[in-house]
């Protein structure tokens, strides 16, 4: 973000100091706190610090972080989306299923992302349309494709174990030293983070996440807004499931379960508001690698996995407590 | 006639730090009478009810009821000493019953673990069946207003109140249903219940009342009997101010102008206003003025296409618009300042810069879509000085702004697409007198600039001292054109409340 500093009057008193910004940042304390992680678990760890385990940790968040970065900017417009686990299951169940029918995995994941993105154009629909809330339409769709998956599969995975190499090579390969994963993830990343920043139509998303009303007082047509967002979470989500199809050379029926808890948090700590209107990808995106590393630690360090999810929960709830007398002071 | 006097307050003062809501105020209530209390907007009606109901408490002054002094502390003390309040909003749960809605304060202060839930409905039909039909089993949100209106009259009726307030109940309400709701009263007073009822429509108060209480500036001016005064007096009363000079210069007659900037002629919305016409014309500040709820905010918005399905024609500088959504309205040059500034105006939680912005993010972005924040920070910081915005830093969020200082961001956002007509609803609301008078000379030197501006105010005294000519609304129609020297209080107020009965009071 540009931030000039030079108050309207010439007055004093300006808070645009550039350090003093970077401080509030919440990018800043999550970069620090994953740091301290960092530190104190190589030293608890000797595995830690070691280039698979941080490759395992990085594929661990990458594809999980392109859902993350629908979740995030639906979530800055106001809404939520609980199908990303099922919808992503979907679309490895479709285009794994169409291959094996057949068609070749290119055109069949396109078809298959295309079937998420029509659920989000479906979901969309329900809220802006009908007036439901996210929250409702979102659950129904959940249990939905995730029947569907169940449907199409007879609920055993479907082994893909003749998908070509060079598809294979999205979700396996590497350039370099850097799995593709991570590449495509990086792209995902910074082109939605730029978009976010400095593009008119994701300006409106923020507008209407802050204030719905002002924002159609502002001319903006706040249905259309919704329904692109919500469109375009769930067809992240599909972008995803063909990326895991590829990493596992399968499609999982019953994969993604419980996903849309791990992506709304990350989304979260990492700054956005349920309450819509604020939020960056960059920050979500720390608040998935900070889960991360805390799960990849916590099972370096044998700790159950009972207690893993306690904690993981634990850190959510006091990050979102954090954010709310962070938010007080400042309102 | 001769009744005891049930409820007496003298000299009753409550400020709110540096705001003297009331002082010094008296008001002497008789059993069985129906007394009208009268003032314009902001002259402590709603104060003085909050602390008869002991919502809030006075800073000094006497109230003694029953010639007992007491100190009402809270709500349900003044529930105990027989005083009920029929708020003007109707707060009732839509989605419980009747009986349970009327019972709710008995219910919440009683001790048994059970809910009688027959023996309610037995108790609540009783006190209904004086009020007219309505089943005690029925939703609430099944019923119509003014059905939910008799509930929360139900409902001050179950504590045995001897004093009732009314806080302008037929503001939402037909004529058919008010005149329904002026016989209970009526019943209610019979029975010996002194009634306390608020309202500024002189009709109203002349055809029911007993006496009238008439307040101003948060100061007593005057009890009368109704039958011992006339509309006319009253309302001199409620207005009678000296018009001081905090306004900027009008229009002067050499500015005069027969050019139109905005036509609009027999518009008509669904419900809230009808066949309204009129014209706007250069270099002019045209008010619109009328009570709360008349329809003037819906004419505007309905203008700017804010509410749907509106009929009617509208041209500005001579070209007719066919308009279907506010985006449309913002492309040809019209745009409208929320009265609701928190609510639907700002981004409270976003920048200044990026709340002056939003009307047409696409002024500071290039032709690709690309936002260039610095053209954002530059317009936002020309805006700003141009009204003298005092803020920190463009970057800062509009929270951290005083009220008027957040209006200058709102009415800085107007001014980004370089409008030709500028509707403001309220602009001046909640905020300092400082602040009052830049926008009152903001919007002065958008005249003189060639926009034309349109004020909504319901403060008189803003709208007399800002305005070259106001049109008054009541019930969604233009009842009356003022200007120039007949643009006063008393012919405003009359248009406002009274039009339809001038050829008998007069």
């Amino acid at each position: 973000m540009a931030t000039t500093s030079n108050p309207v009057n010439g007055e004093a008193g300006s808070t645009g100091n550039a350090l003093g910004r970077l401080f509030r940042m919440r990018e800043t304390g999550l970069i620090l706190i994953i740091a301290v992680l960092f530190i104190v678990m190589s030293f608890a760890s000797p595995y830690f610090l070691t280039w698979d385990n941080m490759r395992a940790m990085a594929m661990a968040f990458a594809v999980e972080g392109i859902v993350v970065v629908g979740m995030t900017i639906l979530l800055i417009s106001g809404g939520i989306d609980l199908s990303v686990g099922s919808v992503t299951a979907l679309a490895m169940v479709i285009a794994g299923w169409l291959f094996l029918n057949g068609l070749d995995p290119w055109t069949a994941s396109l078809v298959a992302i295309l079937a998420c993105t029509a659920i989000g154009a479906i979901m969309g629909f329900f809220v802006t349309r009908v007036g439901l809330h996210h929250f409702i339409v979102s659950l129904a769709v959940m249990v939905i494709a995730r029947g569907l998956c169940l449907l199409g599969t007879g609920g055993r995975p479907l082994g893909l174990y003749t998908l070509p190499p060079e598809f294979k090579f999205i979700g396996q390969g590497s350039i370099g030293p850097i799995p593709v994963v991570i590449v495509i993830f990086v792209l995902f990343v910074a082109v939605f983070d730029f978009m976010l920043r400095r593009t008119t139509i994701f300006r409106k998303v923020f507008y209407t996440g802050s204030n719905e009303k002002a924002a159609a007082y502002s001319g903006i047509r706040t249905s259309k807004v919704i329904f692109l967002t919500t469109t375009l979470c769930a067809a992240l989500s599909g972008v995803a499931g063909i990326i895991y199809m590829a990493r596992f050379g399968s499609a999982q029926p019953t994969f993604g379960v419980g996903m849309e808890l791990n992506v709304i948090a990350a989304a979260v700590i990492g700054g956005a508001s349920l309450k819509g209107g604020s939020g960056t990808i960059l920050g979500a995106i720390l608040g998935t690698i900070l889960l991360s590393v805390v799960s990849s630690s916590l099972a370096l360090l044998d700790v159950s996995i009972y207690w893993q999810d306690i904690i993981r929960g634990s850190i959510l709830l006091t990050a979102v407590t954090i954010d709310h007398y962070l938010n007080k002071r400042r309102g | 006639m001769d009744h005891p006097v049930i409820l007496k307050i003298s000299n009753l003062s409550k400020s709110f730090g540096p705001v003297r809501a009331l002082q010094g105020v008296d008001l002497e209530l008789r059993r069985g009478e129906i007394h009208a209390i009268a003032g314009e907007n902001g002259a402590g009606k709603s104060t003085l009810m909050k602390v008869i109901d002991g919502i809030l408490r006075p800073d000094s002054g006497d109230i003694v009821i029953d010639g007992k002094p007491v100190a009402i502390a809270s709500p349900t003390e003044a529930q105990k000493l027989g005083i009920g309040f029929v708020h003007q909003e109707i707060a009732l749960c839509p989605d419980v019953s009747v009986a349970e809605n009327i019972f709710m304060g008995v219910t919440n202060t009683s001790k048994a673990l059970l809910m009688n839930y027959a023996d309610l409905r037995k108790r609540a039909s009783a006190i209904l069946r004086q009020l007219g039909d309505i089943d005690a089993s029925a939703l609430v949100r099944t019923l119509s207003i003014s059905q939910q209106q008799l509930v929360e009259i139900a409902k001050a009726l179950t504590l045995d109140c001897r004093i009732l307030i009314f806080d302008e109940p037929t503001a939402a309400l037909t004529e058919r249903e008010a005149k329904i709701l002026f016989e209970i009263i009526h019943r209610l007073a019979s029975q010996g219940i002194a009634i306390i009822y608020i309202s500024h429509r002189m009709a109203e108060i002349f055809d029911n009342c007993d006496r009238v209480t008439v307040l101003r500036d948060g100061r007593y001016i005057t009890t009368r009997d109704i039958k011992d005064t006339t509309p006319e007096q009253v309302v001199a009363a409620m207005v009678g101010r000296v018009i001081d000079k905090l306004y900027p210069e009008k229009q002067r007659a050499d500015e005069r102008s027969e050019e139109i900037i905005l036509d609009v002629s027999n518009l008509s919305g669904t419900t809230r206003f009808r066949d309204v016409s009129f014209q706007l014309r250069k270099g002019e500040i045209l008010g619109l003025g009328g009570l709360i709820g008349a329809g003037r905010s819906e004419i505007v918005k309905g203008i700017c296409r804010l509410e749907a399905e509106v009929t009617g024609t509208i041209a500005v500088h001579g070209k007719p618009l066919s308009l279907t959504h506010y985006g449309d309205s913002i492309d040809a040059g019209m745009v409208y300042l929320s009265e609701d500034r928190k609510g639907d105006g700002l981004f409270l939680d976003m920048s200044i810069a990026s709340n002056i912005s939003a009307l047409a993010v696409e002024r500071v972005a290039s032709r690709a879509g690309l936002i260039n924040t610095s053209r954002e920070t530059r317009q936002a910081q020309e805006l700003g000085r141009r009204l003298a915005l005092k803020c920190g830093h463009v970057n800062d969020a509009v929270s951290t702004l005083s009220g008027g200082n957040q209006q200058k961001v709102a009415i800085a956002k107007m001014l980004s697409v370089a409008p030709k007509v500028i509707f403001l609803d309220e602009p001046t609301r909640g905020v300092d007198v400082g602040a009052k008078a830049e926008i009152h000379r903001i919007v002065r030197d958008l005249a003189r600039s060639g926009v034309g501006v349109v004020i909504i105010s319901s403060e008189l005294p803003e709208l007399i001292g800002v305005c070259d000519r106001v049109l008054v609304v009541r019930e969604g129609r233009i009842t009356g054109e003022v200007a120039g020297d007949d643009m006063t209080e008393e012919n405003i107020m009359y248009l406002a409340s009274i039009a339809d009965e001038r050829p008998r009071a007069a």
